[in-house]
């Protein structure tokens, strides 16, 4: 088991504890700004805890044994029927099969459609001098390459603890979070599955609160009390 | 089986009535050069101006691809910057599953999360970005005969769904998925089924409601269209296949024409250039990229 803690503390921090008991496998903290990999085994429990708040976790989950299999937000989105992931979602792939399912959730709705920061997109929606901030995609690239995954590979994410609305008329951006120190979303592994996070950097919206802060991430085996 | 047994077997059928005349070379060439002049419904139109469908206001002789696409069914092509991709949903019952890559590098394809989160609209219409993951415009939604019917949030059935909804979904099937459908036109232009990202659907309208529910709003009617320009040397892959959220019992897609012809990309004068200042910005990363290649 490895712990890399943050390079800096606050006292409002939480890092709460798995959501679901069982003996822990993995109990890792993602830093500010850093990506993250892990295969989570089936039937193992993933916590993911919003340690300061309002902190996005992004995150793409494929098939451990068959990379072209991988999370599908529109499969999901259709299966259920509704545009917001919540307590009971099902995480299906691009062929429809259930790669994870969510079991404990403390936001009202997680994010599923607002996609990944890119230094790319940053430059149209907050201008060009953003150019050479971090963003999550570098950060899948990275994760991914450990993996042999490549920019082929990127798909619709998901956005733990961001908050995207969608009006009436169809504007949808991303708002003030809904999350907070110490929140948790948990999800069961239907089959042996690569997750990759990227502890989102952006600085130009709210979708950390303007301050990126550390997630924990907790795997436990429910099977091994 | 053995020969013997298929000979002398009454109940194989051996495709009676239909072979007639055919037991020599000679005669299997006659019997298949006798077939070329039958017109269907849905089939390619060569040369392209030799549409019987050529849209209004388009001289023929500017037409480089013109085909009916047959429900269930898929095209595919790629094709020049500039050019305009006029899609009609003849009956009424198409839906036209769209994904779009540069043909100058692949790995830049569609990001609908992109496409929606960039102008702030979750709903696909008239001066829409169908925008890459790499801060461009792939293609230009430029004109919008189907009063938004469009879909972005719910993308392609699966071979599972569909076998399951409808007892069969694969590509042969009559209720064949629309992966199965992109899977094999990705397949025609050096893809994998990796390269299959989310997808957009033109003629399939769907609404999200306050509480999130995915809502149908169905067709536009016969006759809707919209037309694209391709911002980039852009290939496309169609699939015409029944929409994931169609609620009907039976199965419906009705065929689905494409024209396209060579025009002009994007310009800041044209009206989306500048509706919102990111969209501005994607069309001017847009011009970067191919200006440093040479590409104008
Ligand atoms: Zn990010």
């Amino acid at each position: 088991m490895t712990v890399t803690w943050a390079t800096h503390e606050a006292d409002y921090f939480d890092r709460s504890e798995p959501s679901v008991p069982g003996a822990v496998v993995l109990d890792e903290e993602i830093a500010p700004r850093a990506g993250w990999s892990a295969v989570v085994r089936a039937g193992h429990v993933f916590t993911l805890v919003d340690v300061g708040g309002n902190q996005s976790g992004d995150c793409l989950v494929f098939d451990a044994a068959d990379h072209a299999e991988r999370y599908s937000v529109q499969a999901t989105l259709v299966a259920q029927r509704n545009a917001y992931l919540v307590d009971g979602s099902v995480l299906l792939s691009n062929e429809g099969n259930p790669l994870m399912t969510i079991v404990a959730n403390e936001v009202e709705r997680q994010d599923t459609i607002g996609g990944a920061c890119s230094k790319e997109s940053n430059t149209l929606r907050y201008g060009h001098h953003t150019r050479f901030h971090h963003a999550c995609r570098e950060n899948f690239l990275l994760e991914g390459a450990a993996h042999g995954l490549g920019p082929r590979d990127l798909v619709s994410n998901i956005n733990w603890f961001m908050n995207v609305p969608v009006e009436a008329d169809g504007t949808l951006g991303i708002v003030d979070g809904i999350s907070g120190p110490g929140k948790r979303v948990a999800l069961r592994a239907e089959r042996d599955v690569l997750v990759v996070i990227s502890n989102c950097p952006q600085v130009n919206n709210p979708c950390n609160d303007f301050n990126p802060t550390p997630l924990r991430v907790i795997v436990t085996d429910p099977g091994e009390a | 089986m053995t020969t013997d047994a298929v000979t002398t077997d009454p109940t194989i059928d051996l495709g009676a009535g239909r072979r007639s005349g055919t037991a020599t070379l000679a005669q299997a060439r006659d019997d298949a050069r006798g077939r070329a002049d039958i017109s269907v419904e849905a089939m390619p139109y060569l040369p392209p101006s030799s549409s019987p469908h050529v849209p209004a206001g388009v001289d023929p002789a500017a037409l480089t691809w013109a085909e009916t696409v047959a429900g269930p069914g898929y095209t595919h092509a790629t094709v020049a910057r500039g050019t305009r991709i006029r899609l009609e949903d003849v009956e009424g019952d198409a839906c036209a599953h769209v994904v779009v890559y540069s043909a100058l590098n692949t790995a830049e394809r569609l990001n609908v999360a992109d496409t929606q989160k960039i102008p702030w609209q979750a709903y696909l219409g008239a001066g829409h970005p169908l925008l890459s993951g790499d801060g461009r415009v792939l293609a230009t939604i430029a004109t919008d005969g189907a009063g938004g019917h469009h879909d972005a949030f719910c993308g392609v059935t699966t071979l599972a769904g569909n076998a399951s909804r409808y007892g069969a979904g694969e590509a042969h099937s009559a209720t064949a998925a629309g992966r199965e459908l992109l899977r094999l036109a990705g397949t025609k232009e050096g893809l994998e089924p990796r390269d299959l990202p989310p997808s957009v659907s033109f003629f399939k309208g769907v609404r999200v409601a306050a509480d999130g529910a995915l809502e149908w709003t169905g067709a536009a009617g016969a006759g809707a269209s919209v037309e694209l320009i391709a911002e980039m040397p852009l290939t496309i892959l169609i699939a015409n296949a029944a929409h994931p959220l169609d609620p009907r019992d039976d199965y419906t897609v009705t065929p689905l024409r494409v024209h396209a012809w060579a025009a002009a990309a994007s310009a800041p004068s044209d009206p989306w250039w500048s509706a919102t200042p990111e969209r501005t910005r994607a069309y001017l990363n847009t011009q970067q990229h191919l200006l440093v290649k040479g590409i104008r």
